[in-house]
């Protein structure tokens, strides 16, 4: 039953095949059983089984929430109330709030079931998950090799079905290229389509909380909901929200998609572009349509981004300074060793070499030359997209630029790391949708193929994914090992 | 040497909103630490701001009293440093784009000049903490009840020339946010606040000298000794051939002294960025508009009201319309008193502020109301009781909770305007002085004092007092 | 624009972070390299364009001024390192 997609899960546990008792407790046996992976930082096998009887109790009495007993489980980002929330972070290894996200409140009110709190990049930081301080996680496809980051927990715990969907954050990449790197399915929607509130900033204009699940249809189930208006986060989008389950078996046919000539060049390796052209033959005889278009910015989405993100990570990460909560320096001199000690010790080297280059962008005298100039990029990245959409319904490219690496290989070079969102950072800059699916394998390693959509356009990337997995068959594939 | 004294003030008014600026939590004062703050209040992970709606419409209002520029696109910027009683290690406050841009404000100074001083801008911005320093024994408290709570920082160009200017500027700001209901002024707790900028020049010279900020200073009277014994520091270090040096400096109320703050002054790159988790607010004219229609009558047209409607001379307008307060309460007893606008300001700038100030509280929190003010000037003006006695009634209405109808009739105060009866007690008191008589008739007038003060004596102080003056005089006469 | 182990320092006081001394060098290596990552943007004419802070263009919503929370002191405190009298406890500061 752990292969189970939530929308058999759904079926089986209406039918009575299985309880979500049964369920949870099977896959709360895979966790354990799994450990190597490291994909989670918590799991709280007994909170689980609890929620899970209840949500059988409720079953039995009639009620029918979309997700009622589905087992998911949250990237540690998300705040959960009286569960311990680390973000990858010693700064936070005992901080448990008192307060949910919304994302959170939301899954638990469709009923859904946590199993626990999925590994993840220090703070968001990071494209292979080595930068959390409880450890790496493992690739199941691979376990020499990264699962992506910094999504990399909830995306290894979904390829090797510890569970059947996660929530993921997305702030340059962290959502789609985990997925592709882990062959399975991922979605970022709009900015201000999923609520921030209760989920740790990186970055707070580039943020946005997702789905990770193996098919796009269960993404689709977990974002109907997740999404939606918050009022406690000012950035939220107060507009309707579209039925993304609903509009699955719309026709692709007449969809005008375009090619970015940006995303065929020499930064993509052959093999994938290889996967991507037989994907482009699939959705063409669905009835799509391609042209071929331009971003010619999109080389400079890196350099900008590698700019306003760790600027905005540089002043959110402030208020970790051992006061209020999180990690505390032992004795303390005065307030300045109190400070810097604690900072210090309390986050790990990525974390802190982003935030002296955030404050550096920042301070007195290169604030124009870099962050202003860096907006500015970010405005003509934007426009960009926005004379792309004039021509076509959406964008295909490719995820990431190769699949997943070798633990280790890029932890040397910074620059060579960030060169690995180089096609997913540019959604994020202009606050764009976009999803990878899986779409081939390389060297037996799963590649993705990235949809980029206009504003708010979740549905129809969604729909266009899921019409894609009815004809293909790379998002069954599994790790070898799973059996 | 001659020297010029210039000084701008920046200050802080805490504005008079329910909620903080930011977050759900009370602004009350004075409560058990921490316990007005909430997620947002202590920058817990993940929490978000959400922009309070009286805030932005308090600082228009602002705006619309100070004839000045309201910001239609509206940026909220963080200033970053890091403090214990800065829970985010940043300020939510505005640097480019400020809600209140440039205006002005009249000021009447002592010798009656009036002096028009310039508003540089006007930001809404969220208040730290509270720190604690003497509570716990090589630690520092930090109490963030405060933090968030609404600011709006006027912040004035250097037109000021001197401490008095400066306090007078201070008074006028502190009347104006008054009358416009955004800030209650209470300077003990702290809603407001004034900086003091102050660089000295030689007289004639146009360029500025070196400036000092004196911070946080909570009393218009610590505001003019601060000022002037910066100017005379200043001017001692100029003349003795040193530099003044740009900083800020903390007034010691106790040594009347100020001193330097340099634990605060290092490396103070606050690296100011536009905020990412709030979005410009736009704000359109029919939002200044509406404002527009439910701002309050502002103190110089209520003035030349009161000088117009009620023939008030321009002096008692100026003292009854320079609070908001004073001049409600004034209108209000007015209207329901039938007394005469005379008589109602003389009575509430004499009697009622007399006893304000001898029991030191605001007018807001007079133990006589309007309504009961307003019963005893009806009784004054209807002459059912001197002004003698209606002294007297305030003193037990002050007290009590009795209206001057009860207190009169209880206590049978009620004035004697029936001739016969005072000619009466005047023949009794007359039948009873025979030599006062005699002496009064041989040329010696001034005893008329002393026998109209018999008289009211005689009627326990009810006698009419014209009337008892003219039947006197006629009755001593023969 | 190369970092030096000075600028390291200064930026690292402002962040407040303390820095290993031995790592000094390497962390001034690491950011000339980022921000040199960034110099591919100085030849991209922008003086007409407007900085994008915001991916959306979304105005600012107004929240109504109603206190809606109220004490949660012993929730928040309970998870905090130094604590006493209801005040949080830093090392003194003098002012
Ligand atoms: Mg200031
Ligand atoms: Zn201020």
């Amino acid at each position: 039953m752990h292969k189970d997609t939530i929308a058999t899960i759904r079926q089986n546990l209406a039918s009575g095949q299985y309880s979500s008792t049964e369920l949870c407790q099977h896959l709360l046996e895979r966790i354990a059983a799994h450990k190597d992976i490291n994909a989670f930082i918590e799991v709280n096998a007994e909170h689980a089984l609890d929620a899970a009887g209840k949500a059988d109790e409720r079953r039995a009495a009639g009620a029918a929430e979309p997700l009622l007993g589905v087992p998911i489980a949250h990237k540690d980002i998300f705040c959960t109330r009286g569960v311990r929330t680390t973000c990858g972070s010693r700064m936070l290894e005992n901080f448990v709030p008192p307060y949910n996200a919304t994302v959170v409140d939301k899954l638990n009110a469709a009923g859904s079931v946590s199993l626990g709190k999925t590994n993840m990049d220090e703070f968001a930081m990071g494209s292979s998950n080595e930068n959390s301080y409880f450890g790496a996680v493992a690739n199941p496809w691979d376990t020499s090799r990264v699962p992506g980051g910094s999504s990399g927990g909830s995306a290894a715990a979904v390829a090797a079905r510890l569970v059947p969907a996660t929530t993921g954050t997305d702030t340059g990449g962290s959502i789609r290229q985990p997925a592709a790197f882990c062959g399975i399915t991922g979605i970022k929607p709009t900015y201000g389509r999923v609520s921030r509130y209760g989920m740790i900033a990186f970055a707070s204009s580039l943020d946005q909380g997702g789905a990770m699940a193996t098919t796009a249809e269960d993404c689709a189930l977990l974002l109907d909901s997740m999404a939606g208006f918050d009022e406690n986060d000012s950035t939220s989008i107060d507009q309707p929200v579209d039925d993304y389950s609903g509009e699955l078996n719309n026709s692709v046919k007449g969809l005008k998609i375009g090619l970015p000539k940006q995303y065929f060049g020499s930064d993509l390796s052959a093999a994938i572009a290889d996967t991507l052209q037989q994907a482009i033959a699939e959705l063409t005889k669905l009835g799509a349509t391609f042209i071929d278009i331009d971003l010619q910015n999109q080389h400079l989405a890196v350099p900008a981004y590698y700019v306003v993100a760790p600027a905005e990570c540089s002043s959110n990460l402030s208020r970790f300074d051992g006061v209020r909560y999180g990690h505390r320096c032992a004795d303390p001199v005065d307030l300045e060793d109190l400070y810097k000690r604690s900072r210090a010790e309390g986050f790990g080297r990525e974390v802190k070499r982003r935030i002296l280059i955030g404050t550096y962008a920042l301070s007195a005298g290169y604030y124009d030359a870099y962050y202003i100039k860096a907006q500015k990029i970010r405005n003509l990245i934007s426009q960009d997209f926005t004379k792309a959409f004039a021509q076509v319904d959406m964008i295909l490219g490719p995820t990431t630029p190769t699949p997943a690496f070798k633990l280790n290989e890029n932890t040397s070079d910074p620059v060579a790391m960030y060169l690995n969102d180089i096609f997913t950072i540019p959604a994020n800059l202009a606050g764009l949708p976009g999803i990878s699916v899986p779409c081939g394998l390389v060297d037996n390693l799963p590649v993705g193929l990235q949809l980029v959509g206009n504003y708010f356009k979740e549905a129809q990337l969604l729909n266009v994914a899921h019409q894609f997995q009815q004809v293909t068959d790379w998002h069954t594939k599994m790790p070898a090992s799973i059996t | 040497m001659q020297w010029e004294t210039v000084i701008g003030l920046e200050i802080h008014a805490q504005l008079a909103t329910k909620s903080k600026i930011f977050s759900a939590s009370s602004t009350e004062f004075g409560a058990e630490p921490n316990t007005q703050a909430n997620a947002v209040d202590l920058g817990m992970p993940g929490v978000l701001p959400v922009l309070n709606r009286e805030a932005v419409h308090m600082a228009i209002k602002f705006a619309l009293a100070t004839n000045a520029e309201i910001g239609k696109h509206n940026v909220f910027a963080r200033k970053n440093y890091f403090y214990p009683d800065l829970p985010k290690g940043y300020q939510i406050s505005q640097m480019d784009l400020p809600i209140v841009g440039s205006g002005k404000v009249e000021v009447t100074l002592d010798d009656g000049q009036v002096k028009t001083v310039g508003l540089t801008r006007a930001h809404l911005e969220e208040d730290a903490g509270k720190s604690v320093h003497d509570a716990y024994p090589g630690q520092t408290g930090v109490d963030l009840n405060r933090a968030g709570t609404p600011l709006l920082e006027i912040v004035s160009e250097p037109d000021m020339r001197s401490a008095k200017e400066a306090v007078a500027y201070a008074r006028k700001i502190h009347s104006l946010v008054r009358y416009i209901e955004i800030c209650d002024g209470n300077m003990q707790e702290g809603s407001f606040r004034c900086d003091a900028n102050v660089s000295v020049r030689p007289a004639g010279e146009t360029k500025l000298g070196t400036r000092a900020e004196i911070k946080n200073v909570n009393s218009f009277r610590f505001l003019e000794r601060a000022i002037n014994f910066e100017v005379e520091r200043q001017i001692d270090l100029v003349e003795s051939g040193s530099e003044v040096v740009q900083e800020t400096r903390l007034y010691d109320a106790d040594k009347d002294e100020t001193r330097s703050m340099r634990s605060k002054e290092e490396a103070n790159d606050y690296r100011y960025f536009p905020d990412p988790d709030l979005l410009p607010v736009e704000i359109d004219d029919a939002l200044i508009a509406r404002l527009r229609e439910v701002m309050p009558e502002l103190p110089e047209a209520r003035c030349a009201r009161f000088v117009s409607e009620f023939k008030l001379s321009d002096y008692d307008a100026a003292v009854l319309t320079a609070d908001r307060a004073t001049a409600d309460f004034f209108e209000s007893v007015l209207a329901t008193s039938g007394a005469p606008a005379k008589l109602v300001g003389t009575w509430i700038t004499g009697e009622l502020f007399s006893r304000l100030n001898k029991d030191s509280i605001e007018l807001t929190e007079t133990p006589v109301k309007a309504d009961r003010f307003s019963g005893l000037l009806a009784r004054i003006s209807d002459n059912t009781i001197s002004g003698k006695i209606a002294k007297n009634i305030l003193d037990q209405m002050w007290t009590s909770e009795d209206n001057a109808d009860a207190i009169i009739d209880r206590e049978g105060l009620r004035q004697i305007s029936d001739s016969s009866e005072i000619e009466k007690m005047i023949d009794e008191v007359i039948a009873a002085n025979p030599s006062q008589l005699a002496e009064y008739r041989e040329g010696k007038e001034k005893l008329l004092s002393y026998f109209v003060g018999q008289v009211m004596k005689a009627s326990r102080g009810k006698a009419n007092p014209g009337q008892l003056n003219e039947l006197l005089r006629t009755r001593l006469k023969g | 624009m190369a970092v030096d182990a000075k600028v390291v320092a200064q930026i690292a006081h402002l962040a407040r972070l303390h820095i290993d001394e031995n790592l000094v060098t390497e962390y001034a290596s690491e950011m000339t390299r980022v921000l040199a990552l960034a110099e591919a943007m100085d030849d991209v004419d922008t003086d007409n364009v407007e900085p994008m802070a915001h991916p959306t263009h979304a105005v600012q919503r107004l929240r109504e001024d109603a206190v809606k929370e109220t004490g949660q002191r012993d929730a928040f405190q309970a998870i905090a390192p130094a604590v006493e009298g209801g005040h949080y406890l830093v090392p003194q500061v003098i002012e």
